[in-house]
């Protein structure tokens, strides 16, 4: 049994400790946002936070986060109005989708860390989330977007 | 039009609902492949007791199980669903447990006993040709007397040119759920960019009727091609498993099993030679390529008649004799990547035309340019080898535009500044062009079909024969319906793609989704229209051609009365008129015979044209891409962002196959490169800041009629990265004390550059080009 505050709510698991992260939440929390890409920690899609900054939840072994705070994508905001959803909308960064729960969770780390990023400062940050749509041109923009709405 | 994405709420919050994202109904099983670790061999038995007595298996799947033919081939009836007496590529399934999850059927198929007898492989496209293992008989486009030609052209050259692969390396891997209903009906929802054929596959492979199967598509998180034909086998797989346990069954492949067991861009050789004069003008050109198909054919004869008619891209050659044939070796089925061939035929093209230049020590810009076709003088110069006429030749325009914009005269001369001042960074600047035929070669496949509802609130359904999968199709075929409709698109709910709703759909494939069902939902709304029009004219005291419904509103022209739209449709429905329509579409005019490889297979050419500018370090082979600028032609763009993110996207992934994914195996024909550690797509860091992306206002009105004046954006893109491959071509070159022709591999790694400068410094001189021998 494995304790574990998502988004807020804190909940009891009855999974092995073993079971990366990921697993314990599409499966057993139910929520679906956060997307298996590889299951090496290689292309940023299962990104969530553990007490603020960006984790691979797919090689993390839900031992390693026993009681302490996970957010994901469904934890930003109830409405779609954190800046960094809003700076996505805006500029209509999304293709497929399936990336971009991982690239905004990384975005929003990003600017936690530094509110006002150069493009060396989000290359290096986002350089870990894979897109095959390509989309990363707009990606850097909206982080910049981000960075305005953020301030206003 | 300016329009967002219609799931970008979905998208951004984390709701968007792919296959895997449903909610799991009770019972959801799983499944596991048993992987045979051989590329060829015969299977002997197959133990799996030891497998069913693990805890949760339910079943064990083999090719006995299955009640009508083990076969997934799309054109060819050559790919069995589960190898029952011969392995053909390493990794290939001999039989799938089937259990409560996924780590439980995974567990138990590593107890699956499988004796085999190994056999000769052929793991490379070379040793297939040396075998002359082909899928079929070789494929030609020819036109004049290429070899007339060659012996009386003023210079000739042999080369040869060899192509790696792609992965697709789709974000969602291959995905399927089917569920067997109390009816007996075989539900499916899969990752599948046709609907249609995962539903006549899975008919064929349980041996019923296809009224007996649904398949809905709910949005793809990408397919690039890699989920045209090679949905099918997991979506039959699982319905396999649904079939024989009447539960059902979910399927996700893991990263590295879609890897080792989905085909990818195909490899190709080329050998040419080429006759031209001293100006570097086409005289003669004689190709004989070849694709490699892996296993079995899938869709490998398409791909390779396009990469034929490719070749040509945006330059005219009098003469011309192209040979195709599909290499069958044991390796994953390649199948269709965004641009289907496309790209590597205008990589040969590319590389010609670059080796004229280095021959006649001209500027590589200049020798394209002056071999565009042209539509002076009799026209003669606009016709294809396939005989096909240059639709609506945009390409001079749009060069002359685009060397402007990008400056790029005078930078050529600051690179030409920077190589003098510096001996072991050398910069490399290229101009290249994209001409892209629009419509499937396969003349049937042009046909689209789409069904509207109104309901009595005023709300509508939109339900298309197209699939979701991140090019906004969705988006353009709300815009069309808005627009036609004269409602707003909150009005408007785009159904899942689903085969009870729209019948015997085409792939969304080919960059014709939107041009195909756009067409069929316009028909379907005009349909409509002109049953509410008459209500409307009554309701209002005018003509029913006077009627207009325009911004949600409904009025007679000149204005006065508005009737809300919501308000004209509970009218009709008390009236008892229909307010339920079908709309259908077949592209006018097109024509193909693909045994002569003639006739007129494209409704219309997308253009565009690339400036790239690369430095490349000497000593590693790396490079960096400095600015890249790109013009593309979408005619009136249905939906401006998403056009602009396609042609920023395909750009990217070109840039990929081009310079940094490598496919490797090894010698048994394990594919090594099986993951993100191993193979290397570009990530944000690849993509240069300063990339310019502009959209080409063409000066004159098309000849034909697509919709709303739009293009088809999918593909063509992709290969405007060429630029990259070409720039990189000028700085190896760069590295020289003399001019030389530089043999540059792809793709184009650091490693691949740094032989390439190796070459081309130790030749100061280019060597005399070895004869090759074009008749074997």
């Amino acid at each position: 049994m494995v304790s574990l505050t998502i988004n807020g709510k804190t909940q009891q698991f009855d999974v092995p400790d073993d079971m990366p992260l990921l697993w314990l939440i599409r499966d057993f929390a139910h929520l679906t946002g956060t997307k298996f890409g590889c299951g090496m920690a290689q292309c940023g899609a299962c990104t969530v936070h553990l007490d603020g900054s960006p984790l691979r939840a797919c090689v993390t072994p839900v031992s390693a986060v026993a009681g302490k705070s996970i957010t994901t994508i469904e934890g930003l905001s109830a409405d779609a109005s954190h800046p960094v959803q809003q700076a996505w909308a805006e500029l209509d960064v999304v293709q497929c989708g399936y990336c971009q729960s991982g690239q905004i969770m990384s975005a929003v780390a990003l600017l936690k860390a530094k509110p006002d990023p150069s493009d060396a400062d989000i290359d290096a940050a986002m350089s870990g989330n894979i897109c095959r749509c390509g989309t990363y041109q707009r990606v850097r923009a909206a982080v910049h977007r981000a960075a305005e709405l953020s301030k206003a | 039009m300016s329009r967002k994405h219609e799931s970008a709420g979905g998208h951004v919050s984390g709701r968007a609902v792919y296959t895997d994202e449903q909610h799991p109904p009770a019972g959801l099983l799983s499944l596991w492949p048993v992987q045979a670790p051989h590329a060829h061999a015969r299977i002997l038995s197959v133990d799996a007791t030891a497998a069913l007595a693990m805890p949760g298996v339910v079943r064990v799947l083999t090719a006995h199980d299955i009640p009508g033919e083990n076969d997934t081939g799309p054109i060819l009836h050559d790919e069995p669903l589960i190898a029952g007496e011969r392995v053909q590529f390493y990794g290939q399934p001999v039989a799938w447990v089937v259990a409560a999850d996924e780590a439980q059927a995974r567990a138990a198929a590593n107890l699956v006993k499988v004796n085999y007898e190994a056999l000769p492989a052929l793991l490379t496209l070379e040793q297939a040709i040396a075998a002359q293992s082909f899928h079929l008989p070789p494929a030609q486009v020819s036109r004049g007397d290429a070899l007339t030609a060659l012996e009386l052209a003023p210079r000739r050259v042999c080369g040869e040119v060899s192509i790696g692969g792609q992965d697709h390396f789709y974000l969602e891997t291959q995905a399927s759920w089917v569920q067997i209903d109390a009816e007996g009906l075989v539900q499916i929802v899969a990752s599948t960019q046709h609907p249609t054929e995962t539903q006549i596959i899975v008919a064929r492979v349980l041996g019923i009727a296809a009224n007996r199967v649904v398949c809905r598509c709910l949005r793809m998180g990408g397919g690039f091609g890699g989920k045209e034909t090679q949905a099918n086998p997991f979506a039959a797989i699982a319905a396999l498993a649904a079939w024989h346990t009447q539960q059902p069954v979910r399927i996700k492949l893991s990263r590295q099993l879609d890897m080792q067991l989905t085909g990818k861009r195909h490899p190709f050789l080329a050998r040419y030679e080429v006759g031209f004069d001293s100006n570097g003008l086409l005289q003669a050109l004689s190709v004989k390529i070849y694709a490699d198909g892996g296993w079995s054919a899938d869709l490998s004869p398409p791909v390779l008649m396009r990469a034929m008619v490719h070749i040509d891209n945006a330059y005219f050659c009098p003469n011309v004799h192209i040979v195709g044939l599909i290499g069958k070796t044991h390796l994953a089925s390649n199948t269709a990547f965004r641009g289907f061939g496309g790209p590597q035929g205008m990589l040969v093209g590319e590389e010609i035309l670059a080796r004229i230049a280095a021959e006649l020590n001209l500027p590589a810009d200049e020798v394209r340019e002056r071999n565009f076709y042209r539509t002076d003088g009799d026209g003669s110069c606009n016709f294809t080898p396939y005989g096909q006429p240059v639709v609506d030749n945009h390409l001079a325009e749009l060069w002359q535009q685009l060397k402007a914009s990008s400056e790029f005269d005078a930078r050529r001369q600051a690179v030409a500044r920077h190589n003098a001042a510096h001996a072991h960074s050398k910069r490399g600047i290229a101009i290249t062009p994209v001409k892209f035929g629009i419509s499937f070669n396969k003349t049937e496949y042009n046909q689209a079909g789409a069904l509207v509802h109104i309901y009595t609130d005023g709300s509508i359904q939109l339900n298309h024969g197209g699939t979701e999968m991140g090019q906004g199709l969705h988006t353009k075929m709300l815009a069309v319906a808005s627009r036609v409709l004269g409602v707003d698109v909150a009005r408007i709910r785009v159904m899942a793609t689903s085969t009870d709703k729209v019948p015997n759909t085409s792939a969304t494939a080919a960059s014709s989704g939107s041009d195909l069902n756009g067409q069929a939902v316009k028909a379907a709304c005009e349909t409509l229209l002109a049953r509410l029009r008459p209500v409307a004219a009554s309701m209002l005291g005018g003509a029913a051609e006077q009627v207009c419904f325009t911004d949600d509103a409904v009025f007679l022209h000149g204005g006065g009365r508005r009737l809300a739209f919501g308000d004209v449709v509970h009218a009709a429905y008390n009236a008892r008129i229909s307010l339920s329509a079908t709309g259908y579409y077949r592209t006018p005019g097109l024509s193909w015979d693909p045994k002569q490889g003639r006739g007129h297979p494209f409704y219309y050419y997308a253009y565009g044209a690339a400036v790239a500018e690369v430095e490349v370090c000497g000593f590693s082979g790396v490079h960096q891409l400095r600015r890249v600028d790109l013009l593309h032609d979408v005619g009136e763009s249905l939906a401006e962002d998403i056009d602009r993110g396609q042609v920023e996207g395909g750009f990217v992934q070109g840039l990929g196959w081009l310079t940094c994914e490598e496919l490797r195996w090894n010698a048994a024909g394990r594919l090594l490169t099986d993951a993100p550690s191993t193979y290397k797509i570009p990530t944000l860091g690849e993509v240069p800041r300063d990339f310019r992306v502009a959209l080409f206002r063409r000066s004159q009105e098309p000849s034909t009629d697509v919709i709303f004046g739009s293009k088809g954006v999918g593909e063509p893109p992709l290969m405007l990265a060429l630029s990259v491959r070409e720039a990189l071509r000028e700085a190896v070159a760069a590295f020289a004390a003399a001019n030389v022709a530089v043999q540059l591999a792809s793709p184009a790694t650091p490693e691949a550059i740094f032989q390439a400068i190796e070459q081309a410094r130790q030749s100061a001189v280019q060597p005399a080009a070895a004869a090759l021998d074009l008749a074997d």
